[in-house]
């Protein structure tokens, strides 16, 4: 039995796009959950529970991200990202 | 196995473990563990990572407390990135899997992340290698607690790569451990190529960017020869080069034998071979490998390695030195060859936006300017000529009117010695460096006026092609094969011998074994080269026949591109000298 993949477009609109502290802060989110949390932006793939990972995707102001969650807490997981991209990155520090 | 190719400033093979140098370095000390020692390996990285931790958790508290948050924030992030799972789960496996050290496999991870960052494209990103870097310092440090090593006191055989080498940290390199080096920048005449010729380490310089794509303790084998840096080395190259490295060995012993036989070729023409120097003591040491005297004596040193400005004392007491070694023979000095690359301390000169230094104000052109600089060597020049064979030679002389105002000073200086009644030489020997193209061109008008020349081909080449000697992307152009070269140098060559002037070159082309045989055959009679290549230029000249060299120098008269005349020269070089390992 496959479990359903969650997919969501997201888009970065912090000042300077997707930097350390941002980056960190999708991080710290995508930790909470159980669920594999992946960032697509391209055909770069991105864990986003790794730091590095997501600043490897050099998403700047505007970019278009893949959001694909999947776990047994996804639903909880994609509305924690999205409200934090939707909200809380809006205009970094 | 990744093969990096740079510029080869200082021959011979070294092979080893690597020591990366940044604003701190360590030696990693061993690379793998064994299997049986892998699970307390991982308690120690995990020891370690936790101690790391524990410090930027602390950084985090004080920035946040004297700074504010924002601050702070650098140092949160730093925590994620340290903590990053996936960063933790690449090195345990790694130790795991292919019993790597911790060390090996922290500095592996870092720089592998370090380098995907640098080639993103995004300046933002391409800074946070710095902080990588600076995690990876971190976890070693605390890695290795007391048995870190720096690079004053190592202990054990590296090799050296770093960005840049200052001179005074190459020449401050205890031979007995560093093997070798190689730099992210430099050329051939950058300071640190030449003080690595000096201490005989073979040296590559300007390989380009690739720190990130090595780790400490890597196997890296430098080819000095070449001009090749292999990193990771698959076992057949490592082999090939272990054989090399041997025959390298034998080579260099062989050639002590000859250090005490003459300088002439089979047809017994005498070849002078003088040594170029950069500091006094390494007269004594040009003499004890059989040079004839001193045919480039490069002042500016005594105003780069000082922290005031040199006194006329300062001056006459280092060429007394000199004059020590050989007093009995020549020994020219070179005035002051400042500016472009080279500039005193306290010697504050901004070029104007948009002035090319290398056409600007430098070397002859900076000591007309600069008249105290240039007087203060002349005297001192012609009062420690009393002791000895010691001649002046101009350099990047360009004109006619610049060499006369030239002598023109240097009748002054010698009118107030006279009448300040201090002792010095009259009838000192004056020359110049051929190195500018106009010069050269007009060698004809320029031997009525001078007693020698010597070529330098560096500048020279540097000025014919219009090629930035330290620019790596362009060294396709700047070639001492090029016939361009070669027909300045005949030119200069035929004009000495017209006047009853000699003529001799002391730019890298002369060190180069490859170039001496045509260099021999164009006319020249005297070389000045790297003290150490002494020995193995001299067997090379007792294998020639001038007969021989006239004709090789006829036929790359003919050729039309450097390649031609360098692989010509390349070939002919091998029928001579078979067993050498160029």
């Amino acid at each position: 039995m496959s479990q359903m993949i969650h997919r969501r477009t997201v888009t970065v609109r912090t000042e300077h796009g997707l930097h350390l502290s941002p980056c960190s802060r999708v991080a710290q989110t995508a930790m909470k959950f159980r669920s594999r949390v992946v960032l697509v932006r391209g055909s770069v793939r991105a864990d986003a529970k790794s730091v590095l990972d997501l600043m490897t995707l050099a998403a700047g102001p505007g970019a278009e991200l893949e959001l694909e969650v999947d776990g047994d807490d996804a639903p909880q997981a994609v509305d924690a990202i999205l409200h934090l991209f939707e909200h809380d990155l809006v205009s970094a520090p | 196995m990744l093969v990096k190719h740079g510029i080869a400033v200082s021959p011979g093979v070294a092979i080893g473990q690597s020591m990366v140098l940044g604003a701190e370095a360590f030696r990693i000390p061993q690379r793998f563990v064994s299997v049986s020692a892998v699970d307390v390996e991982i308690t120690r990285f995990q020891t370690a990572l936790q101690a790391v931790c524990t410090d930027i958790e602390e950084n985090e508290r004080v920035a946040r407390e004297r700074l504010g948050s924002q601050y702070a924030a650098i140092f949160t992030a730093h925590l994620m990135m340290v903590q990053d799972r996936k960063v933790v789960d690449e090195i345990e496996s790694l130790v795991r899997q292919k019993c790597f050290s911790p060390e090996f496999a922290v500095s592996r991870v870092f720089r592998q992340y370090a380098k995907k960052f640098q080639n993103l494209g995004v300046p933002y990103l391409a800074e946070r290698a710095t902080d990588i870097f600076d995690l990876e310092k971190r976890v070693l440090r605390q890695l290795l607690g007391e048995r870190r090593e720096e690079l004053r006191n190592i202990t054990a055989p590296v090799l050296i790569l770093a960005h840049n080498l200052t001179p005074s940290e190459t020449a401050s390199l205890d031979k007995g451990y560093v093997l070798g080096f190689a730099t992210e920048v430099g050329g051939t005449t950058s300071h640190t190529a030449i003080l690595a010729g000096a201490l005989e380490l073979p040296a590559v310089v300007g390989v380009g960017n690739f720190l990130s794509d090595v780790a400490g303790a890597d196997t890296v084998i430098i080819d000095g020869s070449h001009g090749t840096v292999i990193i990771d080395p698959d076992p057949d190259t490592l082999a090939r080069y272990r054989a090399s490295e041997q025959e390298h060995r034998n080579f260099s012993s062989r050639l002590e034998s000859i250090r005490t036989l003459p300088s002439v070729t089979q047809d017994g023409v005498a070849i002078s071979l003088y040594g170029n120097i950069e500091f006094p003591h390494e007269a004594a040491s040009a003499r004890q490998r059989g040079g004839e005297g001193i045919g480039l004596y490069r002042t500016e040193f005594l105003y780069l390695d000082a922290s005031a400005e040199p006194t006329e004392e300062d001056h006459y007491q280092s060429y007394c030195e000199v004059l020590r070694a050989f007093p009995d023979r020549p020994v020219v000095i070179r005035t002051l060859d400042l500016g472009a690359d080279k500039l005193p301390i306290g010697f504050r000169m901004e070029y104007p936006e948009g002035v090319n230094p290398a056409l600007s104000l430098r070397s002859i052109r900076l000591s007309l300017q600069h008249l105290d600089l240039f007087r203060t060597q002349l005297r001192a020049i012609a009062r420690a000529a009393c002791h000895g064979d010691l001649r002046i030679m101009f350099p990047l002389i360009s004109t006619l009117l610049e060499l006369r105002q030239a002598k023109m000073i240097l009748g002054d200086v010698l009118e107030d010695l006279e009448e300040q009644g201090i002792p010095f030489r009259r009838d000192i020997s004056v020359g110049m460096m051929m190195e500018v193209p106009s010069a050269a061109i007009m060698a004809e008008q320029f031997a009525r006026e001078v007693d020698f020349f010597s070529i330098g081909t560096n500048d020279l080449i540097q000025y014919t092609l219009a090629a930035d000697r330290g620019d790596p992307r362009i060294s396709n152009l700047y070639r001492a094969g090029d016939p361009s070269i070669v027909r300045l140098i005949q030119i200069v060559v035929k004009a000495g011998q017209s006047r009853g002037i000699p003529v001799s070159v002391c730019g890298q082309m002369s060190s180069d074994p490859l170039f001496v045989p045509l260099l021999v055959g164009l006319g020249l009679r005297h070389l000045s080269v790297t003290p150490h290549l002494i020995p193995e230029i001299k067997e090379l000249i007792r294998k020639l026949t001038i007969s021989k060299a006239e004709n090789l120098a006829n036929r790359v008269m003919r050729m039309e591109t450097a390649n031609d005349v360098e692989s010509f020269l390349r070939g002919e070089y091998r029928k001579l000298s078979p067993e050498s390992p160029a």
